[in-house]
């Protein structure tokens, strides 16, 4: 008998790596042959990991075709196995894998779009807490309204691309024909947000995620907006973020 | 095993009847939840949890902590299942004869085990310190297995009886594995069943399987998306029969059915119980 750490570890390679023989620690026995024993624990572990990623990027899925997904899929899993059981955490890296998969690189927007559908995978997950309104911040003096600084919600997250990803993503989920995005289409910045028990896309004006990233920084609204370009309609963009649930707090009075 | 479990059938609560469940409040015994769904931040999940917890008892039923790894229980995964069950309270907390983690890697089954003394000495450490970071004696589960190891010391009934000795664990008699068990490895389920320590059983589940290949070679697959076989309900018969009610789960995990269906599966579990529990107040 071997020790049990020694047949773990041939078990597990053998799981993850069909070129690899079955361990031999598993015994002959009458019936079904050893391969198509150690089969269903292969296919157990592979069938619920590329279901688990199918899950989380449907809109990939859709776009590539469930057999590419597949395929794609278990060269993800084989590459980046699971770290944690809790497999909500598992697929962070599916985005990134997508840019340096070779059989893909003539989809560019792919990675994008993941990182949006990754996104609205973290904020169904994101902690809770209550979204502030725009009344909160009308209330504020003029004085105040420059110092004060927003808390983002937990769940709230700005994917920016150069691929038009709101749209695509859009299309692919909530319309009831595909419209057509030509290769014209300009770049689209999301923000998810989870106000309640439901996720949220939204599209944002350009330049609207160099603000949220200087609010998530901790700026004060005033060095904020001055972190957007001439032209950029400060209220729209700020309606927007709070209305879609991405502001959960204002701090006044605070200095650096 | 506390003293208020419910001796009554209970269904896994899934996402797909959250909304169902917390409006008509069904009159279901208790629910099941998988530890590991719930240890996100927040969203979804919790709410839907939190409020069929105000309405019904919950059995905490953990799928990762990887009991059997010879390198160690998944880390960190411990604390993270007592955050859990200190939060939502559940009647009993169960996880399984099996391991799933190796070097850091999660391999996301329920992979079988040799029953050996070295396995049940390592097996006992864990199930004995998991105990006691969770402050409560656990329920380990009987496997689905598919497989035999080379040089096997016992029988898995005379595992699971030593393991509970020496751990002060509880057991979770799965009828279902016993019959998937009982095809894979040749042996006979009535035989398992009679040689089970039923004095260790706190709960009971059910479930369908699945049959691949041919007649003459087939495999069973312990897979949770079809009602419970005929073979189970004879066995569970048996089982009530004798040992009387029980806290009873139907697991129906994938492909999951509208919620009448399922409450119809969980309703049969009932009658069997009932039956059992009227026939002991007559004997008494």
């Amino acid at each position: 008998m071997l020790p049990l750490d020694a047949t773990q570890q041939t078990f597990a390679h053998a799981l993850l790596r069909p070129e690899l023989q079955v361990p031999v620690a598993v015994a002959e026995m009458v019936g079904p042959t050893r391969e198509r024993r150690f089969a269903v624990h292969r296919n157990n572990v592979k069938a619920s990991l590329v279901a688990t990623l199918a899950a989380k990027f449907p809109v990939i899925q859709r776009l590539v075709g469930e057999d590419f997904f597949e395929a794609t899929a278990l060269v993800f899993v084989e590459r980046h196995p699971p770290r944690s059981p809790v497999l909500a955490e598992y697929g962070a890296a599916f985005p990134s894998f997508l840019g340096t998969f070779e059989p893909a690189v003539d989809l560019p927007y792919l990675v994008d779009v993941a990182r949006l559908e990754w996104a609205r995978h973290e904020a169904f997950h994101a902690a809770d807490a209550a979204s502030s309104s725009i009344g909160s911040l009308a209330a504020l003096a003029d004085d105040d309204l420059e110092s004060v600084r927003l808390t983002l919600h937990p769940a709230a997250t700005v994917v920016a691309s150069a691929w038009p990803i709101v749209s695509i993503w859009t299309t692919n989920t909530l319309d009831a024909e595909v419209r057509r995005i030509g290769p014209d289409t300009p770049g689209e910045i999301a923000l998810i947000t989870r106000p309640d028990e439901e996720v949220f896309v939204h599209l944002l004006p350009q330049d609207a995620d160099r603000l949220i990233a200087a609010l998530a920084d901790g700026a004060p609204l005033g060095e904020a907006a001055a972190s957007v370009p001439d032209g950029f309609d400060l209220s729209t963009g700020l309606a927007l973020l709070f209305s879609a649930g991405a502001v959960s707090g204002l701090l006044e009075g605070m200095s650096e | 095993m506390t003293a208020d479990r419910p001796l009554r059938a209970g269904a896994g609560l899934k996402p797909e009847h959250h909304r169902h469940i917390l409006e008509s409040r069904p009159d279901i015994g208790w629910f099941e939840v998988h530890a590991e769904n719930y240890m996100g931040a927040g969203g979804p999940p919790h709410f839907f949890l939190e409020r069929a917890r105000a309405l019904y008892p919950i059995s905490l039923h953990g799928v990762g902590l990887s009991i059997g790894s010879a390198g160690g229980m998944t880390p960190g995964h411990l604390a993270r299942l007592k955050k859990v069950a200190d939060r939502y309270d559940p009647f009993v907390v169960s996880e399984h004869l099996a391991w799933s983690t190796h070097e850091g890697v999660f391999l996301n089954d329920l992979l079988p085990l040799p029953y050996t003394e070295a396995t049940l000495a390592l097996v006992s450490r864990h199930v004995e310190e998991a105990q006691t970071v969770l402050g409560r004696p656990i329920l380990i589960e009987n496997p689905s297995t598919y497989l035999r190891f080379e040089g096997e010391e016992m029988a898995e009934t005379d595992f699971l009886r030593a393991l509970a000795r020496r751990s002060g664990c509880g057991l979770l008699l799965d009828l279902n594995n016993v019959v998937v068990s009982a095809v894979n490895r040749s042996f006979d389920p009535l035989t398992y069943l009679d040689t089970f320590p039923v004095e260790h059983v706190g709960e009971v589940h059910l479930a369908g399987h699945a049959v691949l290949g041919d007649i003459e070679a087939p495999l069973l697959v312990d897979t949770h998306d079809r009602p419970v076989s005929p073979e189970v309900w004879g066995l569970y018969h048996r089982l009530i029969t004798r040992l009387g009610p029980l806290p009873t789960l139907v697991e129906w995990d994938s492909n999951v059915p509208a919620w009448p269906i399922l409450e119809a599966e969980v309703a049969r579990a009932d009658s069997v119980l009932r039956a059992a529990g009227e026939g002991r107040a007559r004997a008494a």
